[in-house]
């Protein structure tokens, strides 16, 4: 087998569907390595594939085993699934306990992905957020905090290991087939929850589109934080209707209303902590990335409503 | 499809949308702006503006000329009445001359988004929050802005202080001067008499959050209204202190002080 020459990547968080998007476009030109925390997936007899808890000991033997070039690290649990706690251990200790192997032997490449929720929703964010603006998300909701902690974490091991080479991705809404995020599951649905009054400006990326600007940016060592968006926007309730939502208005002030609703509705996909977002834009500026390494969506807003309209499931 | 739809089909008559058409924005594949920017609901909005603009409030805009055909343009006007009108009025005077229309935006206060269903409205018909990073990127985007530099100074000021101008903050020079944009000035004549107010409610304010509550009667007099476009004004992006830009500032200002004295002494009457 020529898999023994071929530069070996680690990929985390397996499971989900855009680590599979990310490793069939890798698997032909590279030895891929997959473990996720949740489950053991099959991959195909190429692909070795591992359920491991990165912060046991055993972990660190599949750095003995392979010889890693580089690390795609996906496996960022969502704030929809399973608790605080839980969250803060996988995500921001899990990830330095990554990162400290990932020096340890001499990695490459590192591309850890984050997401649009840490620049946090407020009336007063300005559109086109860039890469440099403050973090607000913390001040929001304390649900919200270990994506914030893993960035920053991130960020100093960016600077403190240089040869790490880390790029951080943080994407608008990831979209479409397999997604199950909480924007997915909502545009999914067959009614939705909006705030009566708001329609906030949302950016949405297909899975496709996000799993190419992945296998982009690892391709491309340039270093640093980078928003993933197309130059498209839609407002919230727009796109509901565009993907065939029913929209069910909630009373939407005082605050406290509606959150205190979406508690004792309970469902995942509109959680209380989320709220501002279907309030208030959070519109980020994508043109750094797409000018630095070249990056050009190429499915349409449409394309992805239209997928949505067409695979409705029952709630 | 939409209620948006309906109502556009219903309100919005065909040279109109052809008016809006003619002008070009640079849009999302939905007819969305990174603002909130959306051209059916401005086509809904600019219709019923242009009611208001001509049959209630009568405007006679002078020099609209003046507003260059592109590249960033800043409209720097003199605030009053305690409603934006002024700014409505601006937008549709420039929205709709004959030649080379632009639809401009309107930069509003940090409190409206926050309003359900006011908040929405205003950012689809071209209005954005107040905010010096929006306006950089519009700037960058080659829009014309319409800013009042009095803020609420100007828009919560007394029916005794008509026509005096408020102290102007630095921020549009700052940004004119980074992003090379022709500052127009602007002198709104006739606003002042839509709201007049007598004073200012402080502690209700206070209460409700609002900058200010005028104690005025609840009516909009239909003043005749007078805008007055100065010539195109430019300034260089030199590295200059604070009280420099002040100086540029003062500048602007005695223009429009100058435009509101020319409207004035032009109108006959009130009405």
């Amino acid at each position: 087998m020529t898999n023994e020459r071929k530069p070996q990547i680690l990929v985390t968080g397996a499971a989900g569907a855009l680590a599979q998007q990310v490793i069939n476009r890798l698997r032909d030109n590279y030895q891929l390595v997959a473990v996720d925390f949740r489950e053991q997936v099959y991959l195909g007899d190429d692909i070795p594939s591992y359920c491991i808890d990165f912060n046991k000991r055993v972990f660190e033997d599949l750095f003995r085993r392979f010889q890693f070039e580089g690390i795609i690290h996906l496996g960022r649990i969502m704030s929809s699934q399973e608790t605080r706690m839980r969250r803060y251990n996988a995500n921001v200790l899990g990830s330095q306990k990554l990162l400290n192997l990932a020096h340890k032997y001499g990695i490459r490449r590192v591309i850890v992905l984050s997401t649009y929720h840490v620049y946090g929703a407020s009336a007063y964010n300005p559109a086109l957020i860039d890469e440099q603006a403050p973090l607000k998300g913390v001040g929001l909701s304390m649900d919200l905090v270990d994506s914030i902690e893993l960035e920053n974490l991130a960020n100093i091991y960016l600077w403190r290991y240089p040869d790490l080479n880390i790029t951080v991705l943080r994407p608008c809404n990831i979209v479409g087939p397999g997604v199950r995020n909480s924007i997915s599951t909502l545009l999914a649905s067959r009614r939705a929850p909006v705030l009566a009054g708001f329609s906030p400006m949302m950016q949405f990326i297909h899975i496709d589109d996000m799993a190419d600007a992945i296998v982009l940016a690892y391709r491309n060592t340039v270093r640093g934080v980078f928003n993933v968006a197309p130059d498209d926007w839609i407002a919230y309730q727009h796109a509901l209707q565009l993907s065939g939502c029913t929209r069910v208005p909630i009373p939407s002030i005082p605050p406290v209303l509606p959150r205190t609703i979406a508690r004792l509705l309970k469902m995942k996909s509109f959680p209380s902590y989320l709220m501002s977002f279907f309030k208030y834009p959070v519109v980020i500026d994508g043109r750094t990335f797409r000018d630095t390494f070249g990056f050009k969506p190429k499915r349409p807003l449409k394309e992805i409503f239209r997928y949505y309209r067409e695979n409705k499931h029952p709630v | 499809m939409s209620l948006r739809s309906f109502i556009k089909e219903k309100v919005v008559p065909q040279s109109l949308e052809d008016q809006i058409n003619r002008i070009r924005k640079p849009l999302g594949s939905l007819g969305y702006d990174p603002w909130g920017y959306n051209n059916d609901s401005l086509k809904i909005g600019f219709s019923l503006a242009r009611q208001i603009y001509e049959k209630y409030f009568r405007v006679v805009a002078d020099g609209v000329e003046n507003v260059p055909d592109e590249g960033p343009v800043l409209l720097i006007a003199n605030h009053s009445g305690q409603l934006p009108i002024d700014g409505l009025l601006i937008g549709v005077a420039v929205a709709s001359r004959p030649k080379n229309p632009r639809l401009p935006r309107a930069m509003i206060e940090r409190f409206f988004p926050t309003v359900p269903y006011l908040g929405n409205m205003l950012n689809q018909i071209g209005a954005v929050l107040g905010d010096p990073v929006n306006c950089a990127k519009m700037l960058a985007n080659n829009e014309a802005i319409i800013v009042f530099p009095e803020g609420i100074r100007g828009s919560g000021k007394l029916y005794s202080d008509r026509y005096q101008l408020k102290r102007f903050g630095n921020g549009f020079m700052r940004l004119a001067m980074q992003y090379n944009a022709t500052i127009v000035p602007v002198g709104v004549v006739g606003c002042e008499e839509t709201i007049p107010a007598v004073a200012n409610i402080r502690p209700l304010a206070k209460a409700l959050g609002l900058p200010y509550v005028p104690l005025a009667v609840p009516f909009v007099f239909p003043a005749k209204v007078y805008l007055k476009f100065g010539k195109p004004m430019h300034f260089d992006n030199a590295d200059i202190p604070e009280e420099k830009v002040t100086e540029r500032v003062e500048v602007v200002k005695a223009e429009i002080n100058e435009l509101i004295n020319q409207g004035l002494s032009e109108r006959k009457r009130l009405f």
